[in-house]
This record gives structure tokens, sequence and C-alpha cells, in this order.
């Protein structure tokens, strides 16, 4: 393969075939052809239907964006479903990292099964996920059952809405951080190990500081996945407003309502979260490029 | 001594990590199957070859049938144009491909209905066509392709970077045709990345829920797909017949996890740090 493409520079003086190799030679065919279907498939299934939720927002004026928006129960739906997410995400760091770490460095029967399961969350409905789960921190399920005479209720608490967004996070870190810990130099461990270092500095002297950006990466990923997720979260949720009402279940609750006007202000601020997630993700990427090119 | 404090930690860790999963993703996929089988093999036959279930298995393998090819059409060209050419804008492209994932589920339903609904910009236009998309089976196949939309696109846009375009250059200096090299070189080149792209996607278009949720009519028999079929059930105290269907869905989050693993074997394929 390598030889090929400095044979052809060679063959390029020749005269031989000198009228059509100007097109051929200069690129691949094709940009236009599929740049062409890439915008037009774009647009019209992403970016012309995401623009109608600002743009009937703009049409609202700002006072009653703020009212339908901003109402004291989308206020409360914005804690709950930012406030789990927040604390599943950091339950997923500290567990998704453990996990990463085993999957990397260490090898044990049933890895490779540990390693397909870690994805099990990507593959399975999220509804599915939502009744299972459900029925086991119910008050009589498999581990509820343990739960309740300890004083702990999950199933239709804002505690069970945090496990399902366990449940939804978890690939996130663990795939985020993965890469990194494997391409990480463990001579810099065994140096600090043999100049003294205890595992406790070696840890947060050495390897956190060389897997931040990849796992504040990860939470940033669960975070937003969890801020938006609905389907394993209205089953467990219970669903009282105030209390475990999620912000997409308060969407879908105005829209059979039919007040599409809180429905799209209250998506707008989601959608706006979700942008700045997005931004806050390419930073810290950005970041680290520039860390890791000094 | 140090030898053992190392073993010890080791141990503790694999017993976390374990214990962990074990309790948050094996005890769910689990109950799923034990929940479903508790009033017995012949009540879970009968959950699934009830009619309503059968009609919500043929709209979900239908709307997998035509999301799924679509997102690959669509995901091939994008990573050609992405990965073979040098344009401005490009990361603002890729990002762009990438933003169903951060958008919630309810969300992507909801744009649908403010655009197809009866209150929505082109309402009017089509009720006086009498075309229905919302609340029926065009909106539901709508909704899926943009939850899907990334999933084929990112898994090969850095795959087909990564290998440049010697390939195809050689391919077309010897007198292949565009869609020739295409065909004969860079998908083979590809195969197992578009595979594993294609079965996250599948995964995805057969058990999304919240998109579906909202521009579906809830009509049993007609617009409900499994997961809504497992919704409807679940909500009617129907808990057995729920698992049932569910675990129809489960078991194929297992074959995708299976397959998946098949293909990084054969591929050694491993994704990158994004995620999704």
């Amino acid at each position: 393969m390598a030889s090929i493409a400095p044979g052809r520079q060679l063959h390029v003086p020749e005269p031989a075939a000198p009228d059509r190799s100007v097109g051929a030679k200069s690129a691949i065919p094709g940009f236009g052809l599929t740049m062409g279907l890439t915008i037009a498939w774009l647009s019209l299934i992403v970016l012309i239907p995401l623009s109608t939720v600002f743009i009937r927002s703009a049409g609202m004026g700002w006072f009653d964006f703020v009212a339908a928006g901003f109402s004291p129960r989308a206020i409360a739906a914005y804690k709950v479903s930012f406030g789990t997410a927040f604390a599943a995400a950091l339950v997923n760091a500290v567990f998704g990292l453990v996990t990463a770490w085993v999957l990397v460095r260490y090898r044990f029967p049933g890895r490779r099964i540990v390693n397909a399961l870690v994805d099990l969350p990507f593959a399975l409905p999220t509804a599915v996920a939502g009744i299972a789960l459900t029925a086991i921190y119910a008050g009589n399920g498999w581990v509820g059952q343990f739960l309740e005479p300890l004083g702990i209720k999950v199933a239709y608490t804002p505690v069970g809405i945090a496990v399902a967004l366990i449940f939804i996070g978890l690939p996130f870190i663990v795939r985020s951080v993965e890469p990194v810990l494997e391409d990480m130099n463990v001579e810099i461990e065994e140096a600090a190990l043999s100049l003294g270092a205890r595992p406790w500095q070696i840890f947060v002297r050495i390897i956190l500081p060389a897997i931040m950006p990849a796992l504040l990466t990860g939470f940033a990923l669960a975070f937003a996945r969890g801020v938006g997720e609905y389907g394993s979260v209205i089953f467990i949720a219970g669903n009282m407003p105030f209390k475990s009402e999620i912000a997409p279940l308060l969407i879908i609750t105005q829209l059979e309502q039919y007040d599409y006007a809180a429905a799209t202000a209250i998506a707008t601020v989601m959608l706006v979260a979700s942008f700045a997630m997005l931004l806050l993700i390419n930073v810290i990427q950005a970041w680290n490029r520039k860390r890791v090119n000094g | 001594m140090e030898k053992f404090g190392k073993s010890t930690a080791r141990l503790c860790l694999i017993g976390v990590a374990i214990a962990f999963l074990a309790m948050f993703l094996v005890l769910p996929l689990v109950s799923v199957f034990a929940e479903g089988l508790s009033k017995g093999i012949e009540a879970y036959g009968a959950a699934i070859i009830e009619p309503d279930a059968l009609s919500a298995i043929r709209l979900t393998l239908l709307v997998a049938a035509i999301s799924v090819p679509l997102n690959i059409v669509f995901g091939i060209a994008a990573a050609w144009a992405i990965a073979k050419f040098d344009f401005r804008g490009k990361s603002l492209l890729t990002t762009f491909i990438d933003l169903p994932f951060s958008v919630s589920p309810v969300v992507a339903g909801l744009i649908y209905v403010l655009l197809f609904g009866a209150h929505g910009w082109l309402g009017p236009w089509l009720r006086a066509h009498d075309i229905q998309i919302v609340f029926a089976v065009p909106g539901i196949v709508l909704a899926t392709i943009f939850v899907t939309f990334p999933f084929v696109a990112r898994e090969l846009i850095p795959l087909m970077s990564e290998q440049g375009r010697d390939d195809e250059e050689a391919a077309l200096s010897l007198g292949a045709s565009g869609f020739q090299t295409f065909w004969h070189v860079t998908l083979p080149n590809i195969r197992w990345g578009l595979l594993y792209g294609v079965l996250l996607c599948n995964a995805r278009a057969m058990g999304e829920f919240g998109a579906v949720s909202v521009v579906s009519g809830h009509l049993r028999g007609q617009t409900n797909t499994m997961p809504l079929h497992v919704e409807i059930l679940y909500n009617e105290y129907n808990f057995a017949a729920a698992f049932a269907v569910a675990s129809l869905l489960a078991l194929l989050a297992l074959v995708t996890l299976i397959l998946k693993s098949i293909v990084e074997w054969r591929f050694d394929h491993r994704r990158g740090g994004a995620g999704h």
C-alpha cells in the first residue's frame, strides 16, 4: 500500500496519459454529492425541526416566555432534573473510574463479560430499564425489601430518579476514561513507587491529573444525558409535581394539556442547557489537546 | 508485605466494580426475565402472541427497517465528505451531526409536533391535503431517525479519517470509477466500523421511548411500538405481560452486546473517548 503512492508520483512526469490525469489526480470524487446529501439531510431532520422551538419561543414575547419557562413548577422540575443528574454523574464518576481501572489494569476471569456488560445501558431500551429498576427498588422488590426496614425509600422518590440515571450514565464515564488509562505510562507510577510515594499520592498526583479531562468529559456526557432522560425515569420517579417531576415529563404534561407555549418554553430552557453542556465538553477537550501537545 | 497489600487492593477494586455492576446492571436485566416468567411460561407466550403485542412488534421492526438504512446512507455520505476532504467549518458540521445526542428525547418528539401537529407550522396545509404525520407512523419514523441520527456517522468519521485517502487515490489512479472505488476499496475497509455503528443504531431505533412517545398517538394495534406497548401494559398493572414483552427487548439488547463484542474482537475496534 505504501509503495503505491510514491510510485504514482514517480509516474506523473510521464507523458503517457497527459489529458485524463488532472481531475482524477487532484482529488477523490463525490464531494459535491456527499456534502450536499449531508447538509440536506441534516437540515431536514435536525436543524430545521430544532429551530422551530427557538422561533416559537421568540414569538412568545419575553414576559410570556419567562412566565411559562420559569414558573414555580418548571423551576422545581429543573431542580429535580439537574440535581438528580448531577448526583448520579458523581456516583458514576467514582464507580465508573473504578470499573475502567479494573478493566484496563487487571486480568481476571469474566473480564470480557464485564467489559461487554458495561455497554448494556446503550443497548437496553430505556423503558425496559425503567420498569426493571422500579420492580427491584419498590418496597417489595428484590433490593427494596431490604432498604425499606432501614427507612430508605428508593422507588417513587428523587433517589429512585438518581438510581435510574446511574444506570443510564455509567458507560459514558467508563468509555471516556478507559482509552486514557490504556495510554498511560505505567513506568511513571513505578518510578514514583520506588521513590517512596504512597499509593494515594500516586493516585492524586499522577493518575488523577492525567485522566481529569477524560473524567470531566465523561461526567459532562453522563450529566447531559441524565438531564434529558425520560424513559428510564418516569416509571421509578413517582412523578409528583414539585417533588419528583422531571423537566421532560413536565413538557409532556403541558403538551397533553395543549399548552404548546409552556412546553416550548421549557424545551427551550433545556435545549439552551444542553448546548451549554456541549460547549463545555468541547472546551474541556480543547484544553486537553492543548495540554497534551504542550 | 507490599505484594500482599497490592493484591488486596486489586481484589477490593475488582470486587467493588463487580458488585456495583451486578447491583445496577445485572439485577435489572435478570429481573426482566424473572418478572416476565412469574406467571408461568404459558402466560409469557400468551402475552407475546396477543394481537396488540404482535402489531407492536411489527411496527417496531418496520420503523427500524426504514430508519436504520436511511441512517446508513447518511452516515456513509457524511463520513465520506468529512473524512476524505478538507473544508472550512468541518468541526461545526461534526458538532451539528452530534446534536441529537445532547437533545432530550422528549424535545426530539416535541419539535415534530411543533412542525407537523395540528397547531404546527405545516399543520393546516397537511390537514388540507389529508396527510397525517404526527400521532401516526411517519412521525414515529421521523423521531426515530432524529434520535439515531449520529450513530453511524460518528462511528465512521474517525475511522475513515484515520485510514486517509491513499487507498482510494491508488484505486482511482489505476482507473477505477468513483463508485467502484467506494464499493471495492472503501467499504471493505470500513465494514466492521459500519457494522458496529449499525448495531447500536438498530438497538436505539427499536428501543426508543421518549421521542416516540410524544409523536405516537398511543393507539393500540396502530401506533404502538414495543416500548410503548410495555408502558401501556405496565400502567394497566398487567406486570407479567409488560415484562414478557420487555424481555424480548432485553433479548435484543443481549444479542446486540454479543454481536458487538464479536465485532470488537474481529476488528479490535476501540471506541473513542467521546462516547454517546
